[in-house]
């Protein structure tokens, strides 16, 4: 009798463990699923759009073969560079300072609440306020502003991923670092940063990622352009923006064109993104956990 | 040459939590001294105090003298400069897990700005040979990770890496209790060695090992210190009566 009631509730316990694991295996696939069939359709939208011309020339009349939107991909790197020297700095050392300065104060619970508020901010709204903010005093639209919008949209997710991956690294490397005699803030730097870096890394990929594909904020600042231009005091173009613009147009060989650049976005982010990882791990040593 | 230490009317709190209470200890230059005691009795605060670790803490507070040789290390120098001076060695190995082992033990210096390579690989070879771990690592210090080695060598690592700043006094926080056997062995050996160039301050929940290692012993219990004296002394005929419950086993 005895016996039997094990089997049944080894049988159980078996059958219990083949539906979990099934479950999450199609939770994986449901997730995965959107992924693949997104870039399954615009290869098939348009790999047949890209050719050279699509990455050396501009924007060409209605009509004109050979257009491409090679102003655009230069245009959104640039807002992008612009975007990643204010937000990654910005948004490191706020990290820095929630886990390693600030612990437990009012500041940096303030700090906290107001970077998980911005985080929550529509991106229309962010390109109003930096309309507000730079292009109204400066009196033109501009690749800076356009940087400066989406910076600010990178600092809230680089701060609080920073701060996780901070308090992450365990006390006693800390307290290894000072009981050497070596001061806090070089500890800080030297010590807790590095130890947390993968972490911190992935962070800002993931901000950056995040607004690379933004359309909303430049509108309002970056503006768009349909000529070259290397000038961040100047309107610029960006890729979104690009796709946004030609998406909409009533020529199909415009809508072509979009599809084309949709796809150019996603490799480009993939290929930023997996170059930062190559270079950062590089130099990681065998048997680091 | 290793320094003596005199503690003097030492208090200290976690909090509202009186941790310590009036600790006067004359630690002997260039000897062991072990410090027993049941968990949670403050012997690891103690240490803590003798390096300014202890107030790293937001919430601790410390008050009375700490003399290391000529120094009153509260009142005439900052924890950083002290803890040059006064080595630890933690509980847990604590390596630093983005770093070789060879920069694991140049770390200390490395950190404070020193930078001559030459002396730096002297230094190094040196700390891991004192820390018996050269024949070891030799061959990978810099290809391999701190982390990657084995939690006995490990700790010996982080001895070396103590080491390797030259300081006069090495605490150590129960450095044997999360090894095994061989590993604690060989700690214990280590001690035996380092203890005629250092002075060693050593916690531990082993008597056995307080009775290898160390010369003198001090046994705390609930934030005192109840006796101090020869380690032959508190093992064989203490004057204490709750030292002797405690060395026979009756508690703790």
């Amino acid at each position: 009798m005895k016996q039997n009631q094990s089997k049944a509730r080894k049988r159980l316990r078996a059958s219990t463990d083949i539906a979990v694991t099934v479950l999450a295996v199609i939770a994986t696939v449901i997730v995965v699923a959107p992924l693949i069939a997104i870039f399954v359709y615009l290869i098939y939208m348009g790999a047949s759009s890209l050719n050279l011309a699509f990455f050396i020339h501009g924007p060409k009349p209605i009509g004109e073969d050979g257009g491409g939107m090679a102003n655009s991909i230069v245009g959104s790197a640039m807002i992008l560079g612009i975007a990643s020297c204010i937000g990654v700095p910005i948004g490191i050392g706020g990290g820095v300072y929630l886990a390693e300065f600030g612990r437990g104060t009012r500041i940096a619970n303030a700090i906290r609440f107001t970077a998980d508020v911005l985080n929550g901010v529509p991106s229309i709204v962010m390109g109003v306020a930096v309309y507000a903010l730079v292009v109204v005093p400066t009196g033109t639209f501009s690749a800076f502003a356009g940087g400066v919008a989406l910076g600010i949209m990178m600092i809230p997710t680089i701060t609080r991923t920073s701060e996780e991956m901070l308090l992450m690294v365990p006390n006693a490397v800390r307290e290894a670092a000072l009981g050497l005699g070596v001061p806090n803030w070089r500890s800080v730097l030297s010590i807790t940063i590095k130890t947390a870096s993968p972490g911190i890394i992935t962070g800002c990929m993931l901000a950056f990622a995040r607004v690379a594909g933004e359309t909303a904020p430049l509108i309002f600042t970056a503006l768009g352009n349909e000529n070259w231009s290397l000038d961040p005091h100047r309107p610029i173009d960006a890729l979104p923006l690009r796709i946004y613009n030609y998406a909409g147009s009533a020529y199909v060989e415009l809508n072509r064109l979009a599809w084309a650049g949709a796809l150019v976005l996603i490799v480009l982010i993939v290929l930023a993104v997996s170059l930062v990882r190559y270079v950062t791990s590089r130099g990681i040593l065998k048997g680091a956990s | 040459m290793g320094v003596g230490i005199e503690v003097t009317n030492l208090n200290a709190w976690y909090g509202a939590n009186h941790t310590l209470q009036d600790i006067n200890l004359p630690i002997p230059a260039n000897h062991a001294t072990a410090l027993i005691g049941p968990s949670g009795c403050g012997k690891s605060t103690f240490v803590r105090c003798l390096n300014r670790m202890h107030e790293t803490n937001p919430i601790a507070k410390v008050t009375g003298s700490v003399r290391v040789g000529e120094i009153d290390i509260y009142a005439d120098s900052s924890p950083v400069e002290i803890r040059r001076r006064i080595g630890m060695v933690f509980q847990r190995p604590n390596p630093f897990p983005t770093m070789s082992i060879y920069d694991n033990v140049a770390s200390g210096l490395k950190l404070n700005g020193y930078s001559n390579r030459k002396a730096l690989d002297e230094i190094v070879e040196r700390s891991l040979r004192d820390a018996a771990l050269w024949d070891e690592v030799k061959d990978d210090l810099r290809k391999k990770s701190g982390a990657s080695l084995s939690g006995g060598q490990q700790q010996r690592m982080c001895i070396a890496r103590a080491l390797a700043v030259d300081p006069e006094v090495l605490l150590m926080d129960e450095p044997a209790s999360a090894l095994d056997p061989v590993s604690t062995s060989k700690i214990e050996d280590l001690i035996f060695q380092l203890k005629t160039q250092y002075t060693i301050v050593i916690v531990t929940h082993n008597m056995q090992q307080a009775a290898r290692v160390a010369e003198k012993t001090g046994f705390f219990l609930n934030g005192r210190m109840v006796e101090f004296d020869s380690t032959h002394k508190i093992f064989t005929n203490p004057s204490d009566k709750r030292t002797e419950d405690y060395i026979t086993g009756r508690f703790g």
